[in-house]
């Protein structure tokens, strides 16, 4: 095929993209928008295969059917509390393509400097991805510790890094081969540089991280498109990145943290917060019918523990008796709760949630004075109010749901021990506070059983 | 001027992505990312071009393994998102039967 009627028909795929995102901003419309986007890429990929340089078929049909069938079935099995892990090895793979893209394009004969060099953005940027997400991947899925790493050198062996690497793209861009041996050195440091960037990276702070590495798989496909002349990589690619961008910046600002806090220096031991000392004021499933059925307004407020106990579908058998009940019934969502932007949706929506009783923090706050009952189930630190009041918490001037402002609250934890990062919550000893201890699905169970009895 | 071609439209696309994606409620955050992840794998291009030249034993394999990974990634992302969001329903639509 004539490679004008090619690139036309990239700007086709380019437009599908573009509206597929669009239409991704909307539940309505999502589903539609997801279509969209997969079509372009199945027209990307259908007119490159007329590309006069593809001479044979046979390595690309082999190498297509694996990559589709193991895409598929990891699509199909993984569970939705594995998600984060999912998107981080999809990121991974994305990475290493890009990578391996940029580096068979050195094969090509009669590049220019900046060709040579697009083509070394497009290993580094690809190479770290790849690493960077396997080391997410394997903190989120605990085959390591999920805390942060921090060793005393660190910057500066990073810095070494950093020179040695940009070092060795000036010599292989000087006398660029395909068995420089510069060459190699540029792919290992790259792939260590993304080791280095995620190991000082801890738990808490893992959406960030894989907000950014989804920027990152778009970018290295982006420096792909420059290396091997072609815009729908580099429209695609960007788009991709900008999105993994405003992610990132999202969550920072849900935590209350800059870019570079979250990269180069590990949560906690910063500063001691004030201890807070009160009373608890224990109730049971039997007390916490009573309230919830005189409530006129409830609101769950989950956090990732209630998908580690597994707790949704009870939560949300719970919420439909509550509605049937005559009370209001919304789900507050802190922006990190879960493990990824958005995960604590999946999860609900997964247990049939429906979508418009799932509300944002800047929606439920303004009036949560009138909410009766705030459930907390599985969260900590993003409904401590020690945010707001302490000024020597860690996490002070991250944004909070104001939970307890709420006429009642109800916390339900498996037994007095503080949160993901060690902060101590006051909110456990406030007045209107009380304690539902134990397993949260059996908890909620419990109240359930009491609704229907 | 080719690359001056091309970084024109990068810009172009980075602030089109900004503008588009800025406004997608945080619901969709999972969905999104797992799309726009998907979209990624978009280097397939590239990487079948590779694959299918004559040229060098090397670069076809380089190729042949990039269309592997980008596969992966273009098909789990795509059939992922569509999982997810397929669970989104409205209240009225909510069908019963869910495991509970």
């Amino acid at each position: 095929m004539n490679p004008v009627i090619i690139n036309l028909w990239y700007v086709v795929a380019a437009a599908l993209f573009i509206f597929g995102l669009k239409q991704l901003g909307s539940p309505a419309t999502a589903v539609r928008g997801n279509i969209l986007s997969s079509l372009a890429m199945v027209i990307a990929i259908a007119v490159t295969l007329f590309n006069k340089e593809i001479l044979s078929f046979q390595l690309i049909l082999i190498a297509a059917a694996v990559g589709a069938v193991i895409g598929a079935i990891a699509a199909q099995k993984v569970e939705m509390t594995s998600m984060p892990e999912m998107v981080a090895l999809f990121n991974g793979s994305g990475g290493i393509a890009s990578l391996m893209v940029g580096w068979a394009a050195l094969y090509s004969t009669g590049n220019t400097t900046f060709t040579d060099v697009t083509i070394l953005l497009s290993i580094v940027i690809g190479g770290m991805t790849f690493s960077g997400s396997i080391l997410a991947w394997g903190k989120l899925s605990e085959v390591m510790t999920s805390a942060a790493v921090v060793f005393g050198a660190q910057r500066f062996v990073n810095a070494a890094i950093l020179v040695a690497l940009i070092a060795c793209s000036v010599m292989f861009c000087m006398e660029p081969a395909v068995d420089s041996p510069y060459l190699y050195a540029v792919i290992g440091l790259a792939l260590l540089i993304g080791v280095m960037a995620v190991l000082p990276i801890g738990g808490a702070d893992m959406p960030v991280v894989i907000s950014l590495l989804n920027s990152y798989s778009g970018l290295a496909a982006c420096a792909a498109g420059f290396a091997i002349n072609n815009n729908i990589l580099i429209v695609a690619g960007s788009m991709v990145g900008a999105a993994g961008i405003i992610l990132t910046n999202i969550m920072c600002k849900a935590m209350n943290r800059s870019l570079g806090h979250v990269l180069f220096s590990g949560f906690g031991a910063v500063k001691q917060a004030t201890k807070v000392e009160g009373e608890v004021k224990p109730i049971v499933a039997e007390d916490a019918f009573l309230i919830l059925e005189a409530a006129q307004s409830v609101s769950f407020v989950p956090g990732y523990g209630m998908a580690v106990a597994q707790a949704q579908h009870v939560v949300r058998e719970l919420g439909e008796l509550l509605e049937k009940n005559g009370a209001e019934v919304t789900y507050a969502i802190h922006p990190v709760a879960g493990r990824m932007p958005g995960h604590m949706n999946v999860l609900l929506a997964e247990a049939n949630v429906p979508y418009d009783q799932l509300v944002e923090m800047e929606d439920i706050n303004p009036r949560i004075d009138n909410v009766d009952v705030a459930v907390v189930i599985g969260a900590n630190d993003v409904v401590n109010p020690s945010a707001r009041n302490d000024e020597n918490s860690p996490i002070y001037g991250m944004p909070i749901i104001n939970v307890d402002q709420a006429r009642t609250v109800f916390v339900l934890k498996r037994s007095m021990g503080s949160g993901f990062s060690g902060v101590d919550n006051p909110l456990f000893f406030g007045d209107n506070t009380r304690m539902l201890f134990g397993d949260a699905k059996q908890s909620i169970a419990a109240v359930v059983a009491e609704f229907k009895g | 001027m080719e690359a001056v071609f091309l970084a024109m439209v990068l810009m172009l696309s980075i602030f089109l992505g900004f503008e588009l994606i800025s406004k997608v409620p945080a619901t969709l955050h999972t969905p999104l990312m797992s799309g726009a992840n998907a979209i990624s794998g978009i280097t397939i291009v590239g990487a079948l071009i590779s694959a299918g030249g004559e040229s060098d034993a090397m670069s076809s394999y380089l190729g042949a393994a990039a269309v592997m990974f980008a596969m992966i990634n273009v098909a789990g992302g795509y059939l992922v998102t569509n999982r997810m969001l397929s669970m989104f329903k409205k209240k009225d639509t909510t069908q019963p039967g869910g495991k509970a």
